[in-house]
């Protein structure tokens, strides 16, 4: 355990809780499973050998570092504070996603699991698990809601190619949550050969805790980056939430930093008064779901409601159980951006920046749009730009009335 | 002594294995459901485990999630669950009932106020699928506090150091999950649940039943032969989405027809009467 005095940083405890959320609400017969990957977790962490293979693939394979973007015509646009983008859009396949598997990855290989699977929504998480896999010659199985199949075809391809299976998903509403389900029953299934790759800062501890770790490189260098291009640290980071990988990531090295403030952006689909959303800090409440007790979007009979977001990668109705920490105790504030918003905002940097932003990125975006213009000019906003936006032109085209 | 103390006793004495269907409550309605759950026992049931449906049933296969989609879509809810039963115990008193589930259907409703109304109305256990060792104080405890059991899964990959941490808090009996998997989905395999039983009953002397991939009145017999209950889940579902289009009375006979046969095999196992 990584205990700092008076830390936020220092979570979770040792049974895998940041305050009430958290835990390992798993089947028995994964248990096991699950403790084992804790002390080979645990082990990996602290073996310089593991870090530094994993650190060379994030330089050579990834692309790593990746850029801090002084966003200039953005920000004269907003004419509040300065803003950068964290360009994870720029890594190895298109997104953040590739930080994790990377280490989780080298772990299978650590526990000698010879086959991988992993759920997807937007594809980004499946396109980052099938790439690692056909990297490393390991056999993988994607999980995926057909509904997501359809709006995001390009990846589904994408991870065909890379070799992969990917399974489609009929049951529930054949989106994210579904498909997480789904790699459930396979692993408890396949435990004695399968490594299970979530995508998220979600599941059994030690994932929520693992994936932020693999994911802080993100805050970590945008830390380094802002202080060296700055001389300070920036007054507020944003970042979009789902799960919350590239959230976590992003704020966790600022946790201590009292002067910065932290917002993570939900997507409100339609709106967060209407049935169709998927704002889960914000309208939920908190239950058990996939391994851990966190906010839910959930009735009151405690049937899981299904989520609703243009963006198939913020489509889930469950959210990181630190994130659900960091809310009540008020460290992070979390907001909600509109599919219109949200497309507004991926039409505005696409033209002012030529840089087309994933739909989930783009929330953190259009967050920003609001609250920019509100700031000084001397301060300073990062957003993280989690991913890029190629896998939706065609639901946006769709949306804009253009047919590709 | 609780419902199910005295039923594995009488058991015991009896020389037969405990015969255990599941179904899930209020499949495909909450009407259908009771009248398949009234007539359990004079089918044969020895112990009902009667499931909470739930939007998100992880840990179960094809078989037993398309019966929680029935059961909600006909409205059923944990409040109807918990009033079946308190319906079920004005003509039965001593057939032990155990409702099982996932955490969020109790979390959702209130751990306190779930264990004080579910003792309230009747319910001697609990299976609760997401809640390993490591989480499940917060309702074993409260629970037992009620005379209410919370039921303790062994699987074929808990090692001995950790069976050994299972049964020390376990009351009631013990789960043994007999295939590494969702349920209803691979068979039963008869010589590895042999050697879990022999392992289980080394470590306690709490009666064990065994379930997941058992389907057919020759495996039942089988396991009752080891263990000392069979529990059927999804071919008993099975059988109640096979006859949806034909009614009512069709589902509860068709129900109980492979009740009393599972049933049989079940009883007949240990005296070499094995009905087929």
């Amino acid at each position: 355990m990584n205990l700092i005095p008076n830390s936020l940083r220092s979570g979770p405890d040792a049974s895998g809780h940041f305050g009430a959320y958290g835990g390992r609400f798993v089947a028995e017969t994964l248990m096991p499973l699950v403790l084992s990957l804790e002390e080979a977790y645990e082990a990996a962490k602290r073996d310089p050998a593991f870090q530094a293979e994993l650190s060379g693939l994030l330089e050579h394979y990834a692309g790593r570092e990746s850029p801090l973007y002084f966003a200039e015509r953005l920000t004269e646009h907003l004419g509040g504070a300065k803003i950068y983008l964290k360009r994870e859009d720029l890594n190895h396949t298109g997104a953040h996603k590739i930080n994790n598997c990377l280490g989780q990855i080298l772990l299978a290989r650590r526990m000698g699991k010879t086959r991988i699977i992993a759920e997807t929504g937007a594809g980004s998480h499946g396109v980052a698990t099938a790439t690692v896999a056909a990297r490393f010659g390991l056999p993988c199985t994607i999980y995926m809601g057909e509904v997501d199949m359809e709006r995001q075809k390009p990846n589904v391809f994408r991870m065909r190619l890379l070799g992969a299976e990917v399974k489609g998903v009929t049951s529930g509403s054949r989106t994210l949550k579904d498909a997480t389900n789904e790699a459930l029953r396979d692993w408890v299934a396949n435990v004695h050969d399968t490594f299970y790759i979530i995508g998220s800062v979600v599941g059994p501890h030690p994932y929520p805790a693992m994936v932020r770790d693999f994911q802080t490189v993100i805050g970590n260098e945008t830390r380094a980056q802002t202080l060296d291009r700055e001389g300070r640290l920036p007054d507020l980071v944003v970042a979009c939430v789902g799960g919350g990988s590239n959230a976590i990531g992003m704020f966790h090295p600022f946790l201590d930093d009292a002067g910065v403030e932290i917002h993570g952006v939900e997507a409100a689909g339609d709106g967060v008064d209407t049935p169709r959303h998927a704002a889960t800090i914000s309208k939920g409440t908190p239950g058990v779901l996939h391994g851990s007790r966190s906010y839910l979007l959930q009735d009151q009979d405690g049937q899981i409601i299904e989520a609703h977001s243009i963006s198939a990668g913020l489509d889930y109705p469950g959210t990181g159980p630190e994130h659900s920490w960091l809310k009540d105790m008020g460290r992070a504030r979390y907001f909600a951006i509109t599919d219109q918003e949200a497309l507004d905002a991926f039409v505005l940097l696409s033209k002012l920046e030529g840089i087309i932003p994933a739909l989930e990125s783009a929330h953190a975006v259009a967050h920003v749009m609001k609250v920019a213009p509100q700031m000084k000019k001397d301060e300073l906003v990062a957003i993280c730009l989690s991913g890029r936006g190629d896998k939706d032109i065609f639901s946006v085209a769709e949306r804009l009335g253009d047919k590709l | 002594m609780s419902r199910l103390a005295a039923r594995f006793a009488a058991l015991k004495k009896q020389g037969r294995a405990a015969f255990v269907p599941f179904i899930t409550a209020g499949d495909p309605d909450m009407d259908t459901s009771f009248a398949i759950l009234e007539k359990l026992p004079a089918a044969g049931a020895d112990v009902i485990e009667l499931g909470i449906p739930f939007s998100d049933p992880m840990a179960d296969g094809p078989a037993v999630q398309a019966s929680s989609v029935r059961a909600l879509k006909a409205g059923a809810s944990l409040p109807k669950v918990l009033e079946m039963v308190r319906k079920f115990r004005k003509a039965d008193g001593i057939t032990p009932i155990v409702l099982m589930g996932y955490y969020n259907s109790i979390h959702a409703f209130g751990t306190a106020r779930f264990v004080h109304d579910a003792a309230a109305v009747g319910v001697d256990g609990l299976i609760v699928v997401d809640l390993p060792i490591e989480e499940d104080e917060v309702l074993r405890v409260p629970a037992l506090a009620q005379g209410v059991d919370l039921i303790r899964f062994v699987t074929p990959t808990t090692d001995d150091a950790r069976l050994k941490c299972i049964v020390a808090d376990a009351s009631g009996y013990l789960y043994y999950v007999s295939v590494a998997g969702v349920t209803g989905t691979k068979s039963v395999p008869e010589e590895e649940v042999r050697a879990a039983i022999a392992r289980v009953r080394a470590a306690t002397g709490l009666p064990c039943t065994v379930g997941f991939g058992i389907r057919s009145p020759e495996q039942a017999a089988a396991i009752a032969r080891i263990a000392d209950g069979v529990v059927v889940g999804s071919a008993i579902v099975g059988k109640v989405a096979d006859n949806l289009s034909a009614g009512k009375d069709k589902i509860v006979a068709e129900v109980l027809e492979l009740a009393r046969s599972l049933a049989g095999s079940t009883h007949a196992a240990r005296h070499g009467k094995v009905d087929a």
